[in-house]
Parts: C-alpha cells; sequence; structure tokens
C-alpha cells in the first residue's frame, strides 16, 4: 500500500506551495502604492524639511527597506529560518511578539465556535435530512443564518443584548481596568467579554454546517448501497449509520481548513466588538503599509492553512479508502 | 405441497399528484421450491415493481390488494420488525446495481457482519469463516473479506455482492435484472453462478428478472411474461420459447437476434408502438394498441388467463377467456 510514496508526494506539493506562497506573501505588499516609513513620518507633524530626509533614510537603512529587491527577499527567508519575522514599523514592536500576543484571544473564540458549531450543524442537519416535515421548518432557519454576514449578526447582539438590555459587556476582551493575568477577576470579566463574540460566530456557523450536512445525508441516504442494506433487513439506525459514516467525509475537509483560517482571526467581528486579534492586526497592518507586520500575519496563515490541507490529506487516507486507492494507485 | 411463493391478485400501485399508476395489477403466480422462476419483460411493465413489493415496499408503492404468501406468511401483511427478520435470511435480493451495492467505506466483511449481528448472528468469527469460505467459492481471494469494495474491480465487485447476497442461504433470492448492466463474459458468470447456488443447495429458488428473453431461456424452469402490468403468458421456459401463444410473447421470441443473419439483408424485428399509460389503462386488453391481431372486442373486453396446456396459461381472446373483471 505504498503509504510512503504517498507522503513522499504530497510533502513535496506542500513544499512547493509553501514557497510560492509565502514569496507572493512577502511581494504583495511591496507592490502596494506608497512607502510605509512616509506613512509613519507623516504622523510626526512639525518636523523641518531637511529632518524629514534624514530621519527617512535613517529609517530605511534600520528597516533594510534600502536595499534592491533581491536582497531585501534573500534577508527575509534567513531571518525567517531564525523565526525572525521582522519588526512592525507600526506598533514598533518585533511581530512574532505581536501575533503570540494576539493570536490567543482567536483561539479562545474561534476555536470552541468552529468546533461546536461543527458539532451542532452536523448534528442539526443530519436530522433535516433524515426527517422531511422538521427539515420544512429548519431549512429556511438553516440558510437564513448562512446567508447573515457576521458583522450584523454580531452588531444585532451588541445592540440588543450589550446596548438595549445591558446583559454583556460588548467592548475588547476584558474590562479595561485590568491587566491580564490568572486571577479571579481577570478570568471572569474576560469570560463575560467572551460569550457575544463566541456566539456571534457560533450561531452564524451552524447554518453552513447544517446545510452541507442535510444535503450530504439526503444523497447518501439515496445511494444504491443504503437500498441494498434495506433491502437485506438492516435496521433504520444501520442505515442511517452507514450513511451518516459517508456524508461526514466532506465536513471533515471544511473542518479543517476553517481551523486552519482559525489564526487569520475574524476581522469583521474583531472589529464590532473591539476584540484584540489577529484580524485587528492585519487590519492595521494593511492600512498603515505594515511590510512586516503584514507579512507575518500572512505566513501564519499560508503554516495553518497548509498544515491544516496536509494533516486533512493524510487523515483522508485513512477514512476514506476511495481516496487511498485512488492515490496509491494512480 | 403448498409453494414456496404464492402470489394472488397482487395489486401494487404508485401514489402520484394525478391519480395511482397500476404498475401490478392483479398479477398471481406461484414458484415452488427448487425452480428458478423467471419474469419478463420490457422496461416499464412492472416486472421491478413487482420483486421490489415483496422485498423493499415503501412509498410512493402502495399495496392495494392481493397476497403474497411466503412459506405461509402474507409478505403484504407482515410487521415492518417481522419483515426486517425474514429479509436476508429467507427472502434475498441481488440487485440491479450489484457493482456499487457495497458501501465503499467499509470492508466487505464489516458490511456482513454489520448486517448478520441485526439477524441475530453472535459469534463474529463463525460468519467471517462462512464468508471466506463462500468467496473461495465464487473463485475470489478470501482476502476480498478484508478488502474495501473500491479496491475490486467491477465484475469482482458483482461476484463479492452475489456471495454477500446468498450468504445466509435465503429460502428465495431474488435476481433483479442482474445481467443487464453487464458484458456477456460476466453475463455467463452471472448465470453459472446462480446455477451454482442452486446445485449447492445455498439457495432453494430464485426469481430471475430480466428483459433478455435469450437468458431466460438458460436458466429458467419456468417463466412469466408482463406486459403493462399485467401477466400475459406464464409456462414452462421450453414451451414458451418454442411455442409462444400469446401475440406479445411472440414478438419477444421473434425480437430476439439470431445468428447468421446479418442485419443488412433481414431487419431485426421489434415491437412497433409504445407500452401505454397505466395511470389510466383501458378496460380492455392493454396490448390492443400493438397488437397485430386486434379484434373488435379486444378493447372492450379483458381476456383473463387461459390454461391451454398444463401449466401454461395465456391471456388472449384468441385463445378464449371472454370473462371480464
Amino acid at each position: 500500500m505504498g503509504f510512503k510514496k504517498y507522503l513522499a508526494r504530497k510533502t513535496g506539493v506542500y513544499l512547493i506551495t509553501f514557497l510560492f506562497a509565502v514569496t507572493l506573501n512577502w511581494l504583495r505588499p511591496r507592490l502596494m502604492p506608497g512607502n510605509p516609513i512616509e506613512a509613519m513620518l507623516s504622523s510626526n507633524l512639525g518636523l523641518a524639511p531637511g529632518e524629514k530626509e534624514v530621519l527617512m533614510k535613517y529609517y530605511s537603512q534600520l528597516y533594510g527597506l534600502d536595499k534592491p529587491l533581491w536582497e531585501q527577499f534573500v534577508n527575509f527567508w534567513v531571518s525567517l529560518f531564525h523565526g525572525n519575522l521582522g519588526y512592525s514599523i507600526l506598533y514598533k514592536a518585533p511581530v512574532t511578539d505581536l501575533i503570540k500576543h494576539a493570536l490567543p484571544y482567536d483561539v479562545v473564540i474561534l476555536l470552541p465556535a468552529i468546533a461546536l458549531s461543527w458539532l451542532v450543524g452536523n448534528w442539526l442537519g443530519a436530522i433535516a435530512g433524515k426527517n422531511k416535515r422538521y427539515d420544512r421548518y429548519t431549512m429556511p432557519l438553516f440558510y437564513f443564518l448562512a446567508s447573515m454576514p457576521y458583522f450584523w449578526f454580531a452588531m444585532l447582539l451588541v445592540y440588543f443584548v450589550g446596548v438595549r438590555a445591558g446583559w454583556l459587556p460588548y467592548q475588547g476582551a476584558y474590562a479595561p481596568d485590568l491587566i491580564p493575568s490568572f486571577s479571579g477577576d481577570f478570568i471572569a470579566s474576560f469570560l463575560k467579554h467572551w460569550i457575544l463574540p463566541f456566539l456571534s460566530l457560533f450561531i452564524v456557523m451552524i447554518g453552513s454546517w447544517a446545510i452541507g450536512m442535510r444535503n450530504m445525508i439526503i444523497y447518501e441516504l439515496e445511494a444504491d448501497y443504503v437500498r441494498y442494506l434495506e433491502a437485506l433487513g438492516g435496521s433504520e439506525k444501520l442505515l442511517t449509520k452507514h450513511a451518516y459514516r459517508n456524508a461526514i467525509l466532506p465536513q471533515v475537509t471544511g473542518l479543517a481548513l476553517q481551523l486552519g483560517l482559525m489564526v487569520a482571526g475574524a476581522i469583521a467581528t474583531e472589529i464590532v466588538f473591539n476584540y484584540p486579534g489577529i484580524g485587528i492586526l492585519i487590519m492595521n497592518a494593511a492600512l498603515s503599509q505594515d511590510y512586516f507586520l503584514l507579512q507575518g500575519a500572512f505566513l501564519m496563515v499560508v503554516i495553518s492553512v497548509l498544515a491544516a490541507n496536509f494533516i486533512i490529506d493524510l487523515i483522508y487516507a485513512f477514512i476514506d479508502p476511495r481516496v487511498r486507492t485512488s492515490y496509491t494507485e494512480g | 405441497m403448498s409453494s414456496l411463493l404464492d402470489v394472488r391478485n397482487l395489486k401494487i400501485y404508485y401514489k402520484t399528484p394525478v391519480g395511482y399508476v397500476k404498475a401490478v395489477d392483479n398479477v398471481s403466480f406461484k414458484v415452488e421450491k427448487g425452480e428458478v422462476f423467471g419474469v419478463a419483460g420490457e422496461s416499464g411493465c412492472g416486472k421491478s415493481t413487482l420483486v421490489h413489493s415483496l422485498i423493499l415496499r415503501k412509498p410512493p408503492m402502495v399495496h392495494m390488494g392481493g397476497q403474497a404468501v411466503f412459506k405461509g406468511r402474507d409478505l403484504m401483511q407482515l410487521s415492518k420488525e417481522e419483515e426486517r427478520r425474514i429479509k436476508y435470511t429467507e427472502l434475498s435480493i441481488i440487485p440491479q446495481y450489484a457493482m456499487n451495492a457495497l458501501n465503499p467505506t467499509k470492508k466487505i466483511k464489516d458490511i456482513v457482519w454489520d448486517i448478520a449481528r441485526e439477524h441475530g448472528y453472535e459469534d463474529r468469527n463463525e460468519v467471517e469463516k462462512l464468508l471466506r469460505e463462500r468467496l473461495a467459492m465464487v473463485k475470489l481471494s478470501e482476502k476480498v473479506a478484508d478488502m474495501y469494495p473500491v479496491e475490486l474491480s467491477g465484475g469482482m465487485r458483482q461476484r463479492a455482492t452475489m456471495v454477500v447476497s446468498t450468504l445466509m442461504n435465503p429460502d428465495l433470492l431474488i435476481a433483479d435484472e442482474v445481467t443487464s448492466a453487464l458484458d456477456v463474459t460476466t453475463q455467463r458468470v452471472v448465470l453459472e453462478l446462480l446455477n451454482y447456488f442452486m446445485e449447492q443447495d445455498i439457495v432453494k429458488s430464485i426469481i430471475f428478472v430480466t428483459h433478455d428473453l435469450a437468458l431466460l431461456d438458460k436458466i429458467a424452469d419456468r417463466f412469466m411474461v408482463m406486459y403493462a402490468g399485467k401477466v400475459v403468458e406464464m409456462g414452462p421456459t421450453e414451451e414458451l420459447i418454442n411455442e409462444p401463444s400469446h401475440p406479445y410473447t411472440t414478438m419477444l421470441v421473434e425480437s430476439l437476434p439470431k445468428i447468421g443473419v446479418r442485419y443488412r439483408e433481414t431487419k431485426l424485428k421489434g415491437i412497433p408502438g409504445y407500452p401505454i399509460s397505466l395511470l389510466n389503462p383501458p378496460k380492455g386488453c392493454r396490448f390492443y394498441t400493438r397488437c397485430p391481431y386486434a379484434m373488435e372486442h379486444c378493447p372492450k373486453v379483458e381476456p383473463s388467463l387461459v390454461e391451454i396446456e398444463e401449466g401454461h396459461v395465456v391471456a388472449c381472446h384468441l385463445y378464449g377467456g371472454e370473462s371480464n373483471e
């Protein structure tokens, strides 16, 4: 069962993809019109004309932006392998530190939102796929959820639960007078601030998972192998078990991709709730042409999306014999 | 001695928004222990509906009357659970889609165990041992039991499905158009296997459904010809093939290609026209619209089955049978 060969080929493909994606990420901010140093200095008012020139030159040298593009490229790869993603022009801090501080906020919101919505959505979708009467009422709801923009639902939550009812805080990740620590106060405040952004993602995500699962279940329950089991006297439980096992496969792919995109944060949600995640970091970096922060953040996205895909490819070889057969034979 | 299966005046209709489609209308026949009983007819004649109503009756299929007594029990009156229990162990099917009948993501031994367990089998090793023996019997490797269906070729899957279907030694095996999607080599293998299952007493009787009279000639002891939901002729295979009585049977036999006749010289004989709609079938003979011998009272009076020789019945006014139901 040439699994080693399969693994080697997959690894090769992913390596090439990685090189291309990272190169593009590096190149893209540099193709944007404008100059980040100029943007930075323009905020420091009251500079004499001569002083600005000097500062421009100084900062360009500091960030290595005065060198030719190919040299910047080489430097980029060298420092990348030293785990150095550069220094943010905007925040004036190492990019790795910025990402390290922002990422946990995304993970605690997105990981449970994605995982739980996946479970609940698949469950509801499977019921809808099997039960027509239930389907008639839930499908419009699922479509409504799935087509609702995250930020819109988030704003509804902020307005009704946060502003009107005043039940839950809706700004930031913790009360502004607290400093992140493992004290009881902080954790309580953090959890309270966590509920609304979590719900805003969780509820909207349920819709698309449920639709996907419902369609797959309907398709699989009609499949020949299910009819055959039924003709041989398989119980309804058995038919559902077999159909569910096959219907869940594409959903696993979807889950992995979503988890891979997790490090990109949820820009809209973070803006609405003023939540200090990667999304806000990326947005600010893009607005102020912060080359290093932007390419650092995107690098994280590339790595995690590729890793998620790679893991899924491997898992698939185990959970779906069709994939294994087609790859090991072809 | 009572028959293994005794179907009497069975009516199976399809419920549609515009009315009932009378796919099987007043059909009666018997299947004896130890025989291969054929059901022939063109697409849409109700032959598939007939056999599916015995084993997999579900909406929009509706039972509108009649009985199907299998080993003393009326299949039409069984509770869902009773029906589920006799399937596989006593009454089994090789479906038309036999090549795709096995779940592609489960090992064949797991599929078999899943069903066997639901029929009260407790010893997994015993079931697997039987599966391996049977696989070897049909000249498949025993290792096929540990493989996924996708790892097998189409022909191998066909044979594997036949093994799975007959594993519990059913009394009656329904073979529904099992050969229609196959090339002639595989067709031969399938016929040989069915024959072998009979010889080895793995199955007691077979209902063999097909549109191909040439195949029935090879395997069936008796067969019946259906047209538009009705039985038009039934009798021993040799008699029906050599001296068909009903115009429809005659035309079916004549439509078989003959060796040594070039299409350029003698065109294949077909049956002109199309079958009638079963939504509102006419009162009289349903073959009337395509029959070359149609008479004046054919569209008015429905012909009943008349025994023209022992065990050979035909429903046609050419042979009498004036009664109208």
